[in-house]
């Protein structure tokens, strides 16, 4: 084709009025290409800036135990331990929960009940993470302190991760309300993946003469299987980039320790205390930026792997049989 | 024969609105019953009826009396009677994430048999009785989503004769099939009722015509006429049956 014609095409297209359809393609191209672009130049920033860091102290960033301003020695482990520690807690905790909030709103509640019910759960979401901080230091850290925690160590003392003094401000209380936090981002996603199970999965086994809770678990559950798993997901994406009530609940020393009632530091709260701190070219800010990084790379870790998962569960048939 | 199923003044209900009105009729044992009318006129709700199936609908429910071997249904739990009465839905619904071994031997894990054994045998003698085995004997670890559409059906009445059910409901059974699919199925409820007491709703005559024993003819929710099939076609007793096998209805 000559280019005199594309132009002529062009004109044609302009005559025609699909000025707007161009223009709307060019812009939302652009705005598409823009949203990449930024993960990107956020990416290129931050290594940028953690260069110093990383020149520095290397791949052994990753495995130092230390984190001493005084001496200038960082180390990411007892942040990367406590991010883990505290989100697989607020997993453990919550995501049973939420599964019982999501079969009873999809499965077993009547309508009068589950309309209501259901707004009230995704409304949980919509509580600002300070104030949920605020709730945890008034009521939960106290109730950890003087009820909860002894009570554990009464039954489970004997573990390590249930020694030292119950202070109420700890990872156990961040994987506490780390897991509150999480549990309407759940179970309001599991609820949408049961409630698109369809009735003859339920009938099916009703009809072999399964109870409710079988037919539940035979049916609906495993149906659901890949959606429930995305939900799970989305919780542990949410929990592992928390900051404000962690902040709040955890206790803030950058040490490691094996027990649970020890106060502790996730990356976000580590960041959230310290970045004030330091020269704006200190070598404290440049470790601070790396580990912005670590927590970067590990939700795309966590995402990718999650993809990963629900797409190779779809493959397998799921949802082909409707 | 003596009657398997009997059917005494059953009337059920979707909220305010009725589905079926004062039914009375029985099902002899080892014989193919079909039910056959119009859409809408309770052919689904009459069988949903006989193993407590329409109960599961919310707002749903039945008045009257079904006895199964002499027990009234609705005096025992609602799971033992579906264990008694097996069900195949109109739509194939295989469990997808199951494979094909699994799907059958579903409701015998639900009664809680765990020898792999008796699975096993189970498993080869339902798929034999539902005229699959030789399609999926190499691919019972396949997902039961894989297979056909006909395939996929006769997968969901092998599941519901591993249990060893008395009574076979089925709920329109070929509506979503081809032509050789549905004649396999027809073949297959013919080898069926040596050993089941089986129940068809269709709204094919010609299948009522060719597989049934007894049909039975339901019309806004009235049993309008039961008898045996080739006199129901050839000599029917009501003029609305009349109507409705010659194609007149209006």
């Amino acid at each position: 084709m000559q280019i005199s014609e594309v132009v002529r095409g062009r004109f044609r297209n302009i005559r025609r009025g699909a000025l707007g359809d161009t223009l709307f393609q060019w812009l939302t191209s652009l705005v598409a290409i823009g949203v990449v672009a930024l993960l990107g130049v956020i990416a290129v920033v931050l290594l940028i800036a953690a260069s110093a860091s990383i020149q520095t102290f290397g791949p052994s960033f990753l495995t130092g135990m230390t984190w001493d301003s005084v001496a200038d020695v960082y180390g990411a482990v007892p942040f990367v331990s406590g991010t883990l520690v505290t989100s697989a807690l607020a997993l453990l905790i919550g995501v049973p929960i939420s599964l019982g909030v999501a079969i009873f709103l999809s499965e077993l509640a009547p309508a009068k009940v589950r309309v209501p019910l259901t707004y009230v759960v995704e409304l949980l979401a919509a509580v600002p993470s300070v104030v949920y901080g605020l709730w945890g230091i008034f009521v939960l850290a106290p109730a950890m302190a003087n009820v909860i925690e002894p009570g554990l160590q009464g039954v489970l003392g004997f573990l390590p991760i249930f020694q030292g003094t119950p202070r109420g401000a700890d990872k156990f209380a961040a994987g506490v309300i780390l897991a509150i936090m999480i549990i309407p981002t759940i179970s309001a996603v599991s609820r949408e993946a049961l409630r698109a199970v369809p009735q003859s999965q339920r009938e099916a086994a009703l009809s072999l003469g399964a109870t409710r809770w079988e037919s539940t678990r035979l049916a609906v559950l495993r149906y659901a299987r890949a959606g429930i798993f995305g939900a799970i997901v989305l919780g542990l994406g949410r929990a592992v980039g928390e900051t404000m009530a962690v902040t709040m609940m955890i206790g803030n020393w950058n040490g490691v320790s094996l027990s649970l009632l020890d106060p502790g530091q996730t990356i976000a709260s580590l960041i959230a205390n310290n970045f004030g701190e330091g020269g704006p070219v200190s070598l404290q800010k440049s470790a601070l930026i790396e580990l912005g990084l670590v927590l970067m790379l590990m939700s795309l870790v966590i995402n990718v792997f999650a993809r990963l998962m629900v797409s190779r569960v779809l493959r397998r048939g799921e949802g082909g049989a409707e | 024969m003596a009657a398997k199923i009997e059917i005494k003044g059953l009337s059920a209900w979707y909220g305010s609105k009725k589905a079926i009105l004062d039914i009375t009729m029985d099902f002899a044992e080892h014989d193919v019953t079909a039910i056959i009318g119009p859409s809408g006129c309770g052919k689904s709700t009459l069988i949903r009826c006989l193993n407590r199936m329409h109960e599961t609908i919310p707002k749903a429910r039945a008045e009257g009396s079904v006895r199964l071997d002499g027990e009234d249904i609705y005096e025992l739990p609602a799971v033992s009677v579906r264990r008694r009465i097996g069900m195949v839905f109109q739509k194939a619904n295989p469990f997808p994430t199951m494979s094909i071994y699994d799907n059958v031997a579903a409701g015998l894990r639900l009664n809680g048999e765990r020898n792999r054994d008796t699975l096993d045998a189970a498993v080869l003698k339902s798929l034999q009785s539902a005229a699959l085995w030789d399609e999926v004997k190499d691919s019972l670890d396949k997902s039961g989503a894989s297979l056909s559409g006909g395939q996929q059906q006769r997968l969901c009445i092998a599941r519901a004769l591993a249990v060893e059910p008395e009574v076979l409901l089925m709920d329109e059974p070929c509506s979503a099939l081809d032509p050789i699919a549905t004649a396999k199925i027809e073949d297959l409820i013919f080898d069926l009722k040596r050993q089941y007491t089986v129940v068809i709703v269709t709204h094919n005559m010609q299948q009522a015509a060719r597989v049934a024993d007894k049909t039975a003819f339901l019309y806004l929710g009235k049993l309008i006429e039961f008898n045996a099939t080739r006199d129901l076609f050839e000599r029917p007793g009501q003029e609305l049956t009349e109507k409705y096998i010659t194609g007149r209805f209006g």
